[in-house]
């Protein structure tokens, strides 16, 4: 009989040092990850490859379904709506569009895709600086809502109502001082100059449109609730004011996106989990404005909330491998996995959490972790502590559910596939591996081009 | 390469450096390691001991071993590493 082996680590040494405790989100917990709702991950790594984006559809519903009870209890009417930029994997909006969340888009791009997703025109929000003729057009004719950003595009909506007789249904954006800063004010129209005022009178004034709604998006990654305050205070006054004026009551009061998500932004010392607002104090700061607000209680306006980033971070899982330890010219450790930047824009802002996926002992290394790209910029953690990591262990990235699955680029290697595991534990492609074809198919090579001898 | 003649190096991974005063943290297989090669055990030796024991590949093993090595001078606890 032979003597089964022991689980190997590594063999390390490191220097006990008397220097401050190291910044938190450094520490990658003491346990290993196995499974992600039940499901083995090296499985699953087995089946779909590395790297893999995995996303729980379990914790996108528990997630929104807590955000909407913030609202709920505190406030009457409210409405959520998918920011389709954050994700907008087909999967993943109609996984929020069960949940009953409308569809917020800003292009001509994600505008069809919502219709595609069967989300009727009359549950678009359509927000953003770049709506053609042709987008406005079908928007117009679909009925859905327009927060017009800017004059240009609100005298090409009164051109539409002019040349189709069909009533533009629309919200302004609006920009305002929070106290935060800086001051989102490249969007929509001041609030305290006067701009706003100057596009609702001529709304009201030449009688083509229908004006819905007030909009306001005061920034991303907020990380304190009283903003939102001062915000829905403002746009509730703009509300009561127009009523005074126009005897006309708007249906609804949309505060944007912007909550905090639970990652750690680089250079925080502390963890989000500890210092960012929860969603009650988001709710409670905007339900508490809109209630106090002099708005006819009998008028309330729809509380519309256009949520990404804090409905979908947790939700999301980037599975990876360990390519090689090296030690640079000091002797720092480096790690380098096949997760790169380029799938992972977020590590630009967060210092992600990352957990291996294999048993380890209690003693850890401070590490860099590099991607898989030839290129300096490659940088996933500049310092994190890690235990010591085998070629060909695995690891999990924590949280990056918002903007990485929209914003990653194709650059030196193909994005990787998404799965999803659903309630019932079974994972399903949500967007297969891209293959050489997804790029060359688009590329064109003139006839001269073709040969040549080398 | 032969490490410091007065490093001693406990059971539980503590090492200590009295001509530094500096103290360093090992994990089991690094202590195991150390004494093997303050015992001036030849690489062919320690590389099969470690196979016999662990679940792991001479190719993995030796790039670990040169990767501790490395740490071991550029910590100065070898003579070389402390000329
Ligand atoms: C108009 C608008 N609404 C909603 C969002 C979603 O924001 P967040 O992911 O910060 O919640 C954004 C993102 O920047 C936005 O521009």
């Amino acid at each position: 009989m032979t003597m089964n082996k022991l689980n190997y680590e590594r063999p390390i040494i490191n220097k006990i040092e008397n220097t401050m405790p190291n910044k938190i989100g450094g520490r990658s917990g003491f346990k290993p990850i196995t499974e992600i709702d039940g499901v083995r991950i090296k499985g699953m790594i087995s089946n779909f490859g590395s790297p893999l984006f995995v996303i729980s559809e379990a914790t996108i519903r528990k997630t929104y379904q807590s955000a909407y009870r913030a609202f709920t209890t505190r406030y009457p009417k409210v409405q959520f709506a998918w920011s389709y930029k954050t994700n907008y994997l087909n999967a993943v909006c109609n996984t929020f569009h069960q949940e009953g969340s409308w569809a917020e888009v800003v292009s001509g791009f994600e505008y069809e895709k919502a219709i595609n997703n069967g989300v009727d025109g009359r549950h678009i929000i359509f927000n953003g600086p770049d709506k053609t003729k042709a987008d406005l057009q079908k928007a117009i004719a679909n009925q859905s809502l327009i927060h017009i950003d800017h004059l240009d595009e609100y005298y090409m909506i009164l051109n539409i109502a002019e040349e189709t007789n069909l009533r533009p249904q629309v919200a302004i954006r609006v920009n305002m001082d929070t106290g935060i800063y800086p001051m989102w004010d490249r969007f929509g129209f001041n609030y305290e100059n006067g701009q706003a005022w100057d596009v609702l009178n001529k709304i009201m004034m030449n009688k083509k449109m229908d004006l819905i709604g007030l909009h306001a998006h005061i920034g991303t990654y907020m990380m304190e609730a009283e903003p939102y305050k001062i915000a829905a205070s403002k746009l509730s006054e703009l509300a009561v004011s127009i009523n005074k004026k126009y005897n006309h009551y708007i249906k609804y009061i949309d505060l944007g996106g912007g909550f905090a998500s639970n990652n750690t932004l680089k250079g925080a010392y502390l963890p989000a989990e500890d210092t960012n607002p929860t969603i009650d104090d988001y709710a409670e700061a905007i339900s508490s404005a809109l209630l106090n607000s002099n708005i006819d209680p009998d008028h309330l306006p729809l509380l519309i909330l256009e949520t990404g980033r804090a409905l979908i971070d947790d939700a999301g899982s980037l599975l990876g491998t360990v390519i090689t330890n090296k030690r640079d010219s000091k002797g720092a450790r480096n790690t380098v996995l096949d997760i790169g930047v380029n799938i992972l824009f977020t590590s630009f802002w967060y210092n992600h959490k990352i957990t291996p996926v294999q048993s380890f002992s209690h003693h850890i290394e401070d590490t860099k972790i590099y991607g898989p790209l030839c290129m300096n910029i490659d940088v996933i953690r500049e310092s994190i502590s890690l235990p010591p990591l085998n070629t060909g262990d695995n690891v999990i990235i924590h949280r990056v559910g918002a903007y990485n699955m929209t914003q990653w680029m194709q650059f030196i290697t193909l994005r990787p596939a998404v799965v999803m595991i659903s309630e019932k534990g079974d994972v399903n492609i949500i967007r297969e591996s891209e293959k050489i074809e997804a790029i060359t198919d688009y590329e064109k090579v003139p006839s001269h081009l073709k040969d040549f001898d080398l | 390469m032969e490490i410091n003649k007065n490093i001693a190096v406990s059971d539980n991974g503590f090492l200590f450096n009295p001509a530094t005063g500096e103290s360093y943290n090992l994990n089991e297989t690094g202590t195991e390691l150390l004494k093997l090669i303050k015992e001036n055990t030849p690489f062919e030796e320690i590389s099969k001991i470690f196979l016999n024991k662990y679940e792991t590949t001479a190719i993995s093993f030796e790039k670990d071993f040169q990767d501790f090595v490395e740490i071991l001078e550029q910590y100065k606890l070898t003579e070389k590493g402390n000329r």
